[in-house]
Order: structure tokens, then C-alpha cells, then sequence
């Protein structure tokens, strides 16, 4: 087992066991003892479910997705078949189910999980994988929009790091939604692991393979995200899955700073500047975060106790939020360069960073009525080091008139500017904007919550946003 | 193979420098080669037209050990495009510079790079043993650990000693491995000459099982006699070529000294351009080359 790193400790136990008799009394072992071992059958469903193999369906699924099809099989007696439902399907959203042994498998002799598929029409599968056993998941894989023909293909899913997989229990998953509002029918066959040999190459990413940079603050927990696998196959192409943080040893270039944990939750705990890196089986993967800690996090001023009828909020920790859609539409395709959205969390205090800012809105799930309201309230600190004369922050709401639709003739919006008479670098500044200073604008069906500096001002954390009547 | 269309046959016992070497030796290869030495006892005594060439003693060798440029005793460089990507419209220009070819820490390393060199995309190296070492006959092999991805195109190869004087293929080629980065389970051995050349040339694939070429090192290697080229990849005869297999027998010009080159291509006719997929820099690495000389066959 690779780094000696035991996974239960029933094997720990033996383990120490073992090491114990053999350094106190310095003999061979008996040829009584046996260790624990699990089984390592590679078969997963070839023509019916291999010795310990469940099917536990998704909550929320279509429970009744799954069958098992004597008429349409790759190979042998029958297939795996998965009924999609249609959107609006009162049997389940969604196909999805896994197929755990709960006795656990050694799996560490294979390089894949493979199978064939093919689906009534050219589909889309939304992820296809293993290592999910509704348990801890430990080791979960899962290939993403995994695209299935109307031929029987073999698809290859890679075990990142084979060593670590001595008592896998999960066998299989998958989770299929419909394609457009439309069900379909895909079929797996032969359904098992394998030593292929023939994948090879490996190149493992953090991050999605970005360097990063970012200035954080102590106590501020950030969770390591696009942490893949990319493998070359036989036949020459890539493929890419997502892996568990499990598969990796991340390490910090000073622990002091910033640590991380075995699940890939960097802690801030000092001050200073920390790289976050990672290895898979020994490889070095694409991509790092390097964090400038500077000290502890100013946090917004804490709004004041009002009567919850008194309050719309959008995004706060102060009152209970209105469904949001997203902090971030990313619409690249209109000339957005912002990033960031609602990912610092500091001892349960979410905060919003936008970074290289041009422009961003926030959409509330559902339409906001303002109209009985007389402010809007944000409290914004501007993280560049200056605010020059010039530099601003518009802040824009978009209302989608009667028909709650944005985009059509009854939309109005408004903005109201602010700039370094207002603004101050490094330093919380609550805005109490008076509704009656959004000029021509309706507030009965406010969706859109724009930030905008025209890339004056490129980074800022956002918090406490909401309506509020005096 | 075939026993009535053999003419030589060489076994595997006077070649273990490698097996030894690196320990390929395994029980079910030591079986393989016991039951060799079996049948080659009983083969005896089967017909007098069977035959067995050995290759016992080395003409050349080099093991890569001195770190550096590649020992010029031995290898020459090509440089450049030649105008038209070596006949193949590859995309690499090649250079003698150490950013594509060293010997470090016992290899001989070339690395394929993606840069904007005298006009081309991408730079590479090839080197070749002509006017150095050339050799009619013997067992050539060198151990390779390829470079992968589309577009990318290793070789190791030999061109009859006349290709300055005649126009290829009458010069005759034995490509003794040829990969494409995008196929990194396959390995192409051919030979080329008048009438069989570029897309006639007379060739034969080899699917490596459960295994790639580009993540561990293999033995490439022919053994060529006076009317035979039989290829190896390890301890594998995956391919006979003889004078039967070409269009027209009078055509084989196997028959004098041949030099050795090794080289990685970039893009070309034969794998197509590189592609979003494919990693820049590639690197293949050489562990050692060595040629034997033909004995003639035991009698």
C-alpha cells in the first residue's frame, strides 16, 4: 500500500500486528497467519450482477431507471438498460444509481473501469464513474458529459491510482438528466475493471491546471476545485475525468501559512505567502494557488436587527436570503472578464470577491418585489491598493417588468455611481442607496443585480445586500 | 512461422546482453527459450536447409555514458528542412543544438519542442552514422522509450551507403521502428526500395499487448542476412521480409552497407500535424545502440 497510508483500521490493526510480531520476536511469520484480503473480481456486470454488486438508486431519481434487457446486449445474454425519464416525469428528474459492493474489492491490479454503450440517439450522460458507495466516497472518478453514440463503443474510465484502491466498495455510478427536456434509452454492457496497460501518460491538474494567485485572510478556509485526470489511451486520444481529492498529496511551501487536509480544504493560518501544490502517484499536477495572507479579515459591519417584514435580502448572513440563481452569469460571450462570485467563507461569514471586474450581476431565482422598500443596501471594500480619479463602481438593477422575463419590451433599469469621494481603498463602505435615486426604474420585479467599473476597479468583496424599509 | 520458407533462423542465445542486462529473463521467456534450444535440437535433424545465423560479436556500440553532445566518432548531424521536409513535408527543423539533442545520465535524449526556428514550428534532431559506421549484414538493435501524441513521429532506421549517389529508394531503407505518437501501442517495421517504396513499401504493424511504447523502454532490432530481414521488438519475431515479398525478387538491394539513424519527426505525411492534444516538449530517449556482425549461418 502506497505511503503506508491505511484506509480502515481493521488493516491498520493487522498491519501493526504484523510488524509488531515480527520486530519483537524476530521470526518468519507463521504459516498460520493469514491476512485479510478482499476480492479482487474484476467483473462488474457482464450478464448479470457479479457476486455482491447492489442497486441503490439516487434519492430523487426515477427508481425504476434501471433493468436488466435480454434483447439488447453487446455480448452474452443481456445488457444494462437505463430509461432516462422526460422532463416534468413524476417518477424522478433524473436516472441515477449506484451499484456499490459493500464487501469491498481490491481493485489495486487494474488501470480502468471499462465498458460498451451505446443509447437510442446520439446522448449525453451526464457523469459516468466510480468510488461512490453512499458512504464516505472516498475515491469517487467520474467522467463528465461522457457522449454516447448509437453503436456499441468501449469507453474507458482510468483509476487514477490503482495502489490506493486495495478495498474499494464503490463498484459503479452513474447520473443521466434528459437531453433537452427529452428522455432516452442507453444500454452498458461487459461492464468491468481491467489492467489495460495500454493508457498511459498520466497528467493530473488542480485548479484546471491555472497557476493562481490570490491575497486571503487568516481562518479563511478555500476548497481546492478542478482537480482532474487526464490519461492518454491506446487508441491515441485523451481522457479527462474528475478525481477525489483522495488521489492527491497536496503540499503547502510553508505550513505555516496554510495547510491542507486530506479531503483538499486549504486552512489559512499564518501570515505570509503559501504555494498549494499537489502529486498524483507521483506525478506533478498542472496548476497551483498561491496565497498572500496579510492578516485577519475585516469583516462587513454587521447590519443592524430589523423586522424580518422590513427586509428583502439577496445576500447576507444578518437575514434570510431570497433564492439566488447565480453570483456570477460569467457572460464571457458579452465582453465579461470577471471571476470570483460568493466562494470566501470565514468562520461561517460568506463573502463575495469579484476579481478582475469590468462588469457582473447576481440573478435572484425569482423576480424581487421592492416596491414597498426605500433603500438598497451594500457594503463594498475595494481591494486594489488606489482608487484614482476616474475609477468608479456603477451600481446597476435591472427589473423585468410584469412578465418577469428580462429581455423584453417591459424591462426597465437604473444605476447609481460611485467613486473615490465614496469609495476607500482596504476598507469596508456600506451604501445606503435611496430606491427614489434609480430614476425611471420599476422595482416589483427586479432581477438583475449588476456590479460595474468598466475595469476602473478590478477587485472587490461584496457583502450584506439587500432592500430594506425605513 | 513457417518452417519450408525459412532459410536462416537465429535463436536467442547468443544475444542476452540485453536479457541480461535488464533482467527480461523471465520463467515463462527462460521456458520459451529452453523449448528454442529444444526445437533448434530436434530442428537438426529435420532438413538440411535449416539454418541458424549468429550475431555474437559487436561491430558498434554505443551505451550513451558520457553526458554531452552524441560522440562525433560515431554520429553526424542533419540540419535544417532540407526544403522539403525530408521528403515527407515534416514541420521540424532539425538542429545539433542541446536543447534537442544530449546525452544525460546514460541516454541519448532528442526533444521535439514547438518553436518559431528559421522559418518552421517546431525544431527537433536527427542523427546518422553515415561515412562512420556503415555495415553490410548483422543484428542492429537499439532500446527506445518513445515520445507520444499526434503528429509526432520517432524513428529508427537505416539507408543504404550509396543514397548520395543513387536517388532513393534504389539506395534501399530498413526501418527498424517507426511509431506514430498518436498509435502508442503500435510499431511499424518496413524496408524500401525500386518499386516498393513511401505507401508500396513492404511492411508489417505490430499491436504491442497490454503495454505502450511510450511508457517504458523496448528493444527494436533487425537481424539481416544476405536474403532475409527479420524484425524484432523485445524478445518478440514479430516479421520476416526476403526477396519473395517484394513485387519483383531482382529488386532487393539489401546487399550492401547500410548506416543507422535515429531521429523524431514532427508531423509529415505519415502521422499528420500535431494537434491541441498533443504535449510539447517530446522527448525519446535511447539507452544504448548496438550492431553485430553477421557470421554467416552455423552449419
Amino acid at each position: 500500500m502506497k505511503n503506508g497510508r491505511f484506509i480502515y483500521p481493521k488493516i491498520t490493526l493487522i498491519a501493526f500486528a504484523a510488524s509488531t510480531l515480527f520486530s519483537a520476536c524476530e521470526r518468519e511469520f507463521s504459516d498460520d497467519v493469514k491476512f485479510a484480503t478482499f476480492s479482487n473480481n474484476p467483473e462488474v456486470y457482464i450478464d448479470g450482477f457479479s457476486g455482491g454488486l447492489e442497486y441503490l438508486p439516487f434519492d430523487g431519481s426515477k427508481l425504476d431507471a434501471f433493468s436488466v434487457d435480454p434483447d439488447v446486449k453487446y455480448a452474452g445474454t443481456t445488457s444494462m438498460r437505463f430509461d432516462v425519464p422526460n422532463f416534468g416525469d413524476p417518477s424522478g428528474s433524473f436516472a441515477g444509481a449506484v451499484f456499490p459492493d459493500m464487501g469491498g474489492r481490491d481493485l489495486s491490479g487494474y488501470d480502468a473501469l471499462t465498458f460498451y454503450a451505446k443509447a437510442t440517439e446520439a446522448a449525453t450522460v451526464n457523469e459516468i464513474g466510480f468510488g461512490v458507495d453512499f458512504g464516505e466516497n472516498k475515491y469517487r472518478v467520474n467522467a463528465e458529459n461522457v457522449r454516447l453514440g448509437t453503436g456499441w463503443a468501449k469507453y474507458i474510465i482510468p483509476i487514477p491510482d490503482p495502489f490506493l484502491l486495495t478495498v474499494e466498495k464503490g463498484m459503479f455510478f452513474y447520473a443521466a438528466g434528459p437531453q433537452d427536456g427529452d428522455g432516452f434509452t442507453f444500454w452498458i454492457d461487459e461492464l468491468q475493471f481491467e489492467r489495460l496497460g495500454t493508457i498511459g501518460q498520466p497528467k493530473p491538474a488542480i485548479f484546471n491546471g491555472e497557476d493562481l494567485v490570490q491575497t486571503t485572510f487568516l481562518d479563511v478556509q478555500i476548497p481546492i476545485t478542478g482537480l482532474t485526470h487526464t490519461i492518454n489511451l491506446g487508441s491515441g486520444g485523451n481522457r479527462t475525468v474528475s478525481a477525489a481529492p483522495a488521489y492527491y498529496d497536496f503540499s503547502s511551501t510553508d505550513n505555516e501559512v496554510a495547510r491542507v487536509s486530506e479531503s483538499g480544504v486549504i486552512s489559512i493560518v499564518g501570515t505570509g505567502t503559501a504555494t498549494i501544490t499537489a502529486l498524483l502517484a507521483g506525478v506533478k499536477a498542472a496548476g497551483s494557488l498561491t496565497l498572500e495572507v496579510e492578516g485577519s479579515f475585516q469583516t462587513a459591519p454587521i447590519p443592524p436587527a430589523r423586522n424580518p417584514d422590513d427586509v428583502i435580502s439577496v445576500f447576507s448572513d444578518a437575514y434570510a436570503d431570497v433564492p439566488v440563481e447565480y453570483y456570477n452569469g460569467f457572460f464571457v460571450p458579452d465582453g465579461q472578464t470577471t471571476l470570483g462570485g460568493a466562494d470566501i467563507n470565514i468562520g461561517g461569514d460568506n463573502v463575495i470577491r469579484y476579481t478582475d471586474l469590468n462588469f457582473v450581476a447576481i440573478k435572484t431565482l425569482n423576480t424581487v418585489n421592492a416596491s414597498e422598500m426605500t433603500h438598497y443596501h451594500l457594503d463594498i471594500q475595494v481591494e486594489d491598493q488606489q482608487i484614482s480619479d476616474g475609477d468608479f463602481i456603477r451600481i446597476l438593477l435591472v427589473d423585468a417588468g410584469p412578465d418577469n422575463v428580462i429581455g423584453t419590451g417591459d424591462d426597465t433599469e437604473a444605476s447609481v455611481e460611485f467613486d473615490n469621494q465614496t469609495l476607500v481603498s482596504r476598507e469596508w463602505v456600506s451604501l445606503d442607496i435611496p430606491l427614489s435615486d434609480f430614476v425611471g426604474l420599476n422595482t416589483g420585479n427586479l432581477a438583475l443585480y449588476f456590479f460595474v467599473s468598466d475595469a476602473t476597479i478590478s477587485n472587490i468583496l461584496v457583502d450584506n445586500i439587500y432592500f430594506y424599509k425605513e | 512461422m513457417n518452417q519450408k520458407t525459412r532459410l536462416e533462423m537465429s535463436i536467442d542465445i547468443p544475444r542476452p546482453p540485453y536479457l541480461r542486462r535488464f533482467g527480461k529473463l523471465t520463467g515463462l521467456n527462460m521456458l520459451a527459450t529452453l523449448t528454442g534450444i529444444l526445437i533448434l535440437n530436434v530442428g537438426c535433424s529435420y532438413g538440411e536447409d535449416q539454418r541458424v545465423a549468429n550475431f555474437t560479436e559487436i561491430t558498434v556500440q554505443d551505451e550513451f555514458d558520457v553526458n554531452g553532445a552524441p560522440d562525433s566518432s560515431l554520429w553526424n548531424y542533419d540540419i535544417g528542412t532540407r526544403g522539403d521536409g525530408w521528403g515527407n513535408n515534416e514541420l521540424q527543423y532539425y538542429t545539433d543544438r542541446p536543447e534537442n539533442i544530449t546525452v544525460q545520465n546514460g541516454y541519448l535524449i532528442f526533444t521535439a519542442r514547438q518553436e518559431n526556428f528559421e522559418g518552421s514550428a517546431y525544431t527537433s534532431a536527427r542523427i546518422l552514422t553515415k561515412d562512420k559506421f556503415e555495415q553490410k549484414y548483422g543484428r542492429f538493435e537499439a532500446r527506445i522509450k518513445a515520445p507520444y501524441g499526434q503528429g509526432i513521429w520517432p524513428a529508427f532506421w537505416m539507408l543504404g551507403a550509396n543514397s548520395d549517389e543513387v536517388i532513393w529508394p534504389e539506395c534501399g531503407e530498413i526501418d527498424i521502428m517507426e511509431i506514430r505518437g498518436q498509435e502508442p501501442t503500435i510499431l511499424f517495421g518496413s524496408v524500401h526500395g525500386p518499386g516498393y517504396s513511401a505507401g508500396e513499401a513492404i511492411t508489417k504493424r505490430y499491436d504491442l499487448e497490454n503495454d505502450r511504447f511510450d511508457t517504458g523502454f523496448h528493444i527494436f532490432g533487425i537481424e539481416w542476412g544476405p536474403d532475409y530481414v527479420n524484425y524484432y521488438v523485445d524478445d518478440v519475431l514479430y516479421n520476416q521480409i526476403t526477396p519473395e515479398d517484394l513485387p519483383n525478387p531482382d529488386n532487393w538491394v539489401f546487399n550492401q552497407p547500410f548506416y543507422l539513424i535515429l531521429n523524431v519527426a514532427v508531423g509529415g505525411s505519415f502521422v499528420g500535424s500535431p494537434n491541441q492534444e498533443t504535449v510539447f516538449p517530446q522527448q525519446m530517449l535511447v539507452d544504448y545502440v548496438r550492431a553485430y556482425k553477421y557470421n554467416g549461418p552455423n552449419e
